[in-house]
Order: C-alpha cells, then structure tokens, then sequence
C-alpha cells in the first residue's frame, strides 16, 4: 500500500473512507435522495389509500372537509412556502460563507417550524373538542358517520405523519444551528446544510399536496 | 437570491391561485380535483427544481427522485384499476361501508 501525498490541504470534515470532499459531496446527496424517494413512497401509501376512500365515500369526504378551517391551512402553507425560502437561503449564505446571515435564517426556519406546529395544534385540539376523531374514536354525528370518521383516519394519519416530519426537521435544523454558530460552515463545507434543506423542502412538497387535497377538494 | 425571491412570489401567488379557484365549480367534481392537483404540481416542481436545485444539480440526482415518483404512479395506477374493475365483484359492499374496515 502506498501512501499518496496530495499538495491540497485536507479538510477537517473529510471522511477517511472518501479520497476527496467532491466524492464525498455527492454520495452525501445520492444518499439523501434515495431517502428522499423513499419518503415519497411512505407517504405515498398514505395518498392511495385516500385516493381510494375519497372515491368509495365521495359524499361523506365532501362533508367531512368542510370541518377543516381553510384560513389555518392556507396560513401553514404560507408559513411553509415561507420556510422553504429561508431554508434555502440558508444554504445559499454557507455556500458564500456568511455565517451570520447563514445562523440568521436557520433560526427563522426553525421559528417558522414552530409556528406551523402551534397553529396544527390549535387545529388538532378544535378536532379533539367536536369529537371530530378517526375511526370509532369519531363522535360528531351527523350524515355518513361510518365514512366522515373514515377521512378524520387519514386526516390525522397524514398531518401527524407530516407533523413529525416538521419535529424531526426542527431537530435537523437545531443542530445546523448549533454548528452554523460555531462557525463550521463555509464555502469549503456545507454540505449538512445542503442536505438538511434538500430534507426541509421535502416536507414541504408534501404539505402543498396534503393542503389542496385535505382542506380544499376533500 | 433574486430567483429564489421570484420562486417564493410564484409559489405564494399559486397558493392563492389554488384557494380561489376551489370556490369555483368546473361542472364535475373531477375538474376541481385536476387543477387543485395541477397546481400542487406546478409549485411541487419550482420547490424541486429551484429550492432543491434539480435544475443545476447532477442528473442522477433527479432521477432517483423522479424514479420515486414513477413507482407512485404504477402504485397509484393499477390499484385504482383494480379496486374499479376487479374489487366489485370479489369483495361484498358491506366491506366498504361497514365498521369493519376501521
């Protein structure tokens, strides 16, 4: 085995296992979007089986969904679309080392996270109050109770998948925060940024389906 | 910055566009669900190929993502056909209205 001398300074973020940061750039977002692509399939069963439901108790959907509030669905999508941008000018500023612009928008992305928590909750507790719950837990009454409890099951099965998602990106997003401050990002690095924001935006994908689908048509 | 600046007044714009436009009704039912879904879409696609960078990154990239998207659609596809043409007959209606299924 001989050792190879190269005259570029190596960084304190490369890996042993990759002969260059470039090589080890690229597995990382290979690797976040095979991820990625299997978060679409999660959820994706998710869309099926609502996509099949919605079709069997068409009526009942339809009643269903007007209990959802649209303002406060159309709010977090804002909220959502907004944290989208932060996130990517997050990335944005890493990749032109301006750390303190980058710490900046980290914390409002995760501010933004946190108030599309809060107003999911409000949501949820407005549910948890008309008895507006999934499957036999349902106890609002009115016509197609069999089929309106049938869209609260997939109502909170995917803003609860989706909700957890946002959890898990705020701890994501913490930690970026916790290293942004710390200075470890820059031109020469960035690539957890990157990846973190590529993660974020997907969460997003999913709630500009999820809004239209849940609040909108039903 | 300016791109991401004019991504996020499209997407902003289209959410609003999206709001609107499902007061409206196109006739059938369907239609309202085809342009709620084209919109998701469309912003789905500006988040993809600008906040994600699909549209400057290395193409293997985007298609992983996409190969994520065609297998939905088989998913999605042949189980709509089946539960059309095939489920009718071999499952009794009961199953679909009944307390069973929660």
């Amino acid at each position: 085995m001989s050792e190879t001398t190269t005259t570029t300074t190596h960084s304190p973020f490369l890996q042993h296992h990759y002969a260059e940061m470039e090589q080890q750039v690229d597995a990382g977002k290979i690797g976040m979007w095979l991820f990625l692509a299997t978060e679409i399939l999660l959820f994706g069963g998710l869309f099926v089986g609502f996509a099949i439901m919605s079709g069997r108790h068409h009526d009942a959907f339809r009643l269903a969904h007007e209990h959802l509030s649209r303002p406060l669905g159309a709010l977090n999508t804002v909220i959502l679309l907004v944290s989208s941008f932060t996130m990517v000018m997050a990335v944005h500023s890493a990749r032109h080392s301006r750390q303190r612009a980058l710490v900046r928008y980290l914390a409002a992305t995760l501010a933004l996270a946190g108030a599309f928590l809060v107003v999911k909750y409000f949501e949820y507790s407005h549910k948890f109050h008309d008895g507006l719950l999934p499957g036999k837990f349902y106890s609002a009454g009115g016509p197609e109770p069999a089929g309106q409890a049938m869209f609260f099951s997939f109502y909170f099965m995917m803003t609860g998948l989706h909700g957890l998602h946002i959890l898990g990106g705020m701890i994501v997003l913490s930690w970026l925060l916790l290293r942004g401050r710390r200075g470890h990002f820059s031109s020469a690095y960035y690539a957890p940024v990157d990846l973190g924001g590529l993660y974020w935006h997907l969460v997003d994908m999913i709630w500009i389906y999820l809004f239209p689908l849940l609040y909108l048509i039903g | 910055m300016r791109t991401y600046v004019i991504v996020l007044a499209a997407l902003l714009a289209l959410t609003a566009v999206t709001v609107a436009v499902s007061g409206i009704h196109f006739g059938s039912p369907a239609v309202n669900v085809i342009v709620a879904l084209g919109i998701a879409s469309l912003k789905a696609s500006l988040v993809a190929l600008f906040f994600m960078h699909l549209l400057h990154d290395k193409p293997l990239n985007a298609l992983i993502f996409v190969s994520g998207l065609v297998f939905l659609a088989i998913f999605l596809i042949l189980i709509l056909i089946d539960v059309d043409f095939r489920l009718p007959e071999a499952v009794p209606a009961a199953f679909w209205a009944g307390p069973g299924l929660w």
